[in-house]
């Protein structure tokens, strides 16, 4: 599998880390509910099909990834950098 | 049809003529008292519990593909009672003492091996902690060994004892530790299941899970509707989905872990290794391969195959740990859907949704967990209250803070 990171161009799998679900983008405000906590934390859609995560150009430009991809077939459909993107 | 020594030495003369079908294969009724989704492992040993432990055999198993098609044939089939947190210790133990007894109970030979789990240790830090496992072990009633380098050497001498980066110090024996044979263990459950009555249904998916007034009253399925008062999710890899035709989300990510096995060799490797700090873990089959895995892929997907990187890295820490390996010729891998939890342990409990329940959660490790976890689901199913071994298994244990994280590296998704 191949990222192709808008910095750095296409790179191999093994350049990047997965962090997980886009969920993380959402954080809660510091007065939201435990259940509002426990969902951004815990609980996942986990579809089989086109799903979005968070990948680290760990060794590349260090930058923080959406990757919309199919969990089906590994297909890669994009790449945004989360800083400044329309995340 | 029982099996006997007496009925192979027979059928042996009469050449093999006399075998039939050791299950049926029945068209779904249009009402059960209960239906369990899933053939898997965990399904059918849910079934046969249902059946046995309580007495209830108007039940169904719903598979959508055939038995045995999902994990329970896809693993490598370690099984070993050598955790150390209360609520998976006893658990794990009860499963040990499930095994030990099995093949007697099934009537059906599982292959079960005792034939020992060897956990490699590389410094004097990781040596404390498998003594403190070891230790764990022994008060929960199984048993442990603390093995010093020379003790490693005298059973596995084929090892690199001098690695540079990971040299040997020791290894934790754990020798009721050891393999079964995987698709055996969902045949065997499957004939015991069908024997007492049990219909096991199978190209029948699951579509929907129908709801009233906050209670199941069935499940629609590719074969049609089927009404039920109690329905079990058992689903693995795929609870997500199923969870999510009750409008549940669960604390679960699937993910793709890999195995690999080579062409039949001469007996070599005569006990299961395992070499945490490699990710890298062995055994011989029976018919002589090497299966041998290591991490998982580390990322969300359920295509049941993996990516190169995680093949190159196994391959390179076999190598690093027994050199002897490396004229094998691999014949072929595979991964499977693992559906993960962010502590790494499991779930069997009920839901928001009265008469539903989940059995869910296995990682990587739900194999040797599928005589304990039948055994529980079907407690749960029947009774309504949590078997004492699997109580801490709870579907909310995220929110309320009671997690279970075995490796204790924290509880969220990209950490087990
Ligand atoms: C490579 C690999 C190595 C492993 N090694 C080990 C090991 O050494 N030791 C160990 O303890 N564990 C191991 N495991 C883990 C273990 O295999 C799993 O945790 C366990 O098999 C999962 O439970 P199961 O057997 O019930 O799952 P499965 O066999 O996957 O059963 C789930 C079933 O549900 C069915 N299903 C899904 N959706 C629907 C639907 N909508 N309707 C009807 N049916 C449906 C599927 O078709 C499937 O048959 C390993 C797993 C893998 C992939
Ligand atoms: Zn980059």
């Amino acid at each position: 599998m191949r990222l192709t990171c808008p910095f750095c161009g296409p790179r191999d799998r093994r350049e990047f880390h997965y962090y997980g679900a886009a969920d993380y983008l959402n954080r809660p405000g510091p007065e939201a509910a435990a259940s509002a906590w426990d969902d951004y934390l815990h609980n996942r859609d986990n579809p089989a099909g086109v799903t979005q995560d968070l990948w680290y150009h760990e060794q590349g430009c260090a930058a923080w990834l959406k990757v919309t991809r199919n969990t089906v077939t590994h297909e890669i459909l994009a790449v945004d950098a989360v800083a400044g993107g329309a995340a | 049809m029982r099996y006997s020594g007496l009925k192979v030495f027979t059928e042996g003369l009469l050449g093999n003529r006399g075998w039939k079908p050791v299950w049926r294969d029945p068209a779904p009724k249009a009402s059960y008292d209960a239906v369990i989704i899933g053939g898997g492992g965990h399904g059918l040993a849910t079934a046969y519990y249902l059946a046995k432990n309580h007495g209830l055999t108007n039940i169904a198993v719903l598979e959508k593909g055939y038995l045995g098609s999902g994990n329970i044939g896809r693993n490598t089939t370690i099984v070993r009672a050598n955790y150390f947190l209360p609520g998976n210790s006893e658990f794990y133990s009860h499963s040990m003492k499930l095994w030990e007894g099995l093949e007697a109970d099934l009537n059906y030979n599982v292959m079960h091996s005792q034939r020992g789990l060897i956990n490699l240790f590389h410094s004097d830090g990781q040596r404390d902690a498998f003594a403190r496992r070891g230790n764990a072990m022994i008060n929960q009633g199984d048993d442990a060994i603390l093995l010093d380098r020379d003790g490693v050497r005298e059973l596995l001498p084929y090892l690199d004892f001098d690695n540079t980066r990971f040299p040997i110090y020791g290894g934790l024996l754990h020798p009721r530790g050891g393999t079964a044979r995987h698709d055996a263990v969902a045949w065997g459950y499957a004939r015991a299941a069908d024997r007492r009555g049990v219909d096991l249904i199978q190209n029948c998916e699951v579509t929907g899970i129908d709801i009233a007034n906050g209670r199941v009253t069935g499940v629609q399925t590719t074969r049609g509707a089927i009404r039920a008062a109690k329905v079990g999710m058992v689903v693995a890899g795929r609870s997500s989905q199923v969870a999510a035709m009750a409008g549940l989300r669960l604390p679960i990510e699937s993910h793709i872990l890999q195995a690999f096995v080579t062409e039949g060799l001469k007996p070599v490797i005569d006990h299961v290794i395992s070499f945490g700090m490699g990710h890298f873990y062995i055994s011989q089959s029976d018919k002589g391969g090497l299966v041998f895995g290591g991490d998982l892929d580390f990322y969300a997907s359920y295509a049941a195959r993996g990516n190169l990187p995680m093949v190159e890295h196994v391959m390179e820490a076999g190598m690093t740990l027994m050199p002897m390996i490396g004229r094998a010729r691999v014949l072929r891998s595979w991964g499977g859907i693992m559906d993960m939890t962010p502590d790494g342990s499991p779930i069997i409990d009920k839901t928001p949704i009265d008469g539903l329940f989940i059995d869910a959660g296995w990682n990587y490790g739900g194999f040797k967990a599928v005589p304990a976890s039948g055994f529980c689901m079907a407690h749960l199913m029947a009774t309504g209250t949590s078997h004492p071994v699997a109580a801490r298994f709870k579907l909310n244990r995220f929110a309320t803070g009671h997690i279970l994280d075995e490796e204790g590296t924290g509880s969220q998704h990209n950490l087990h």
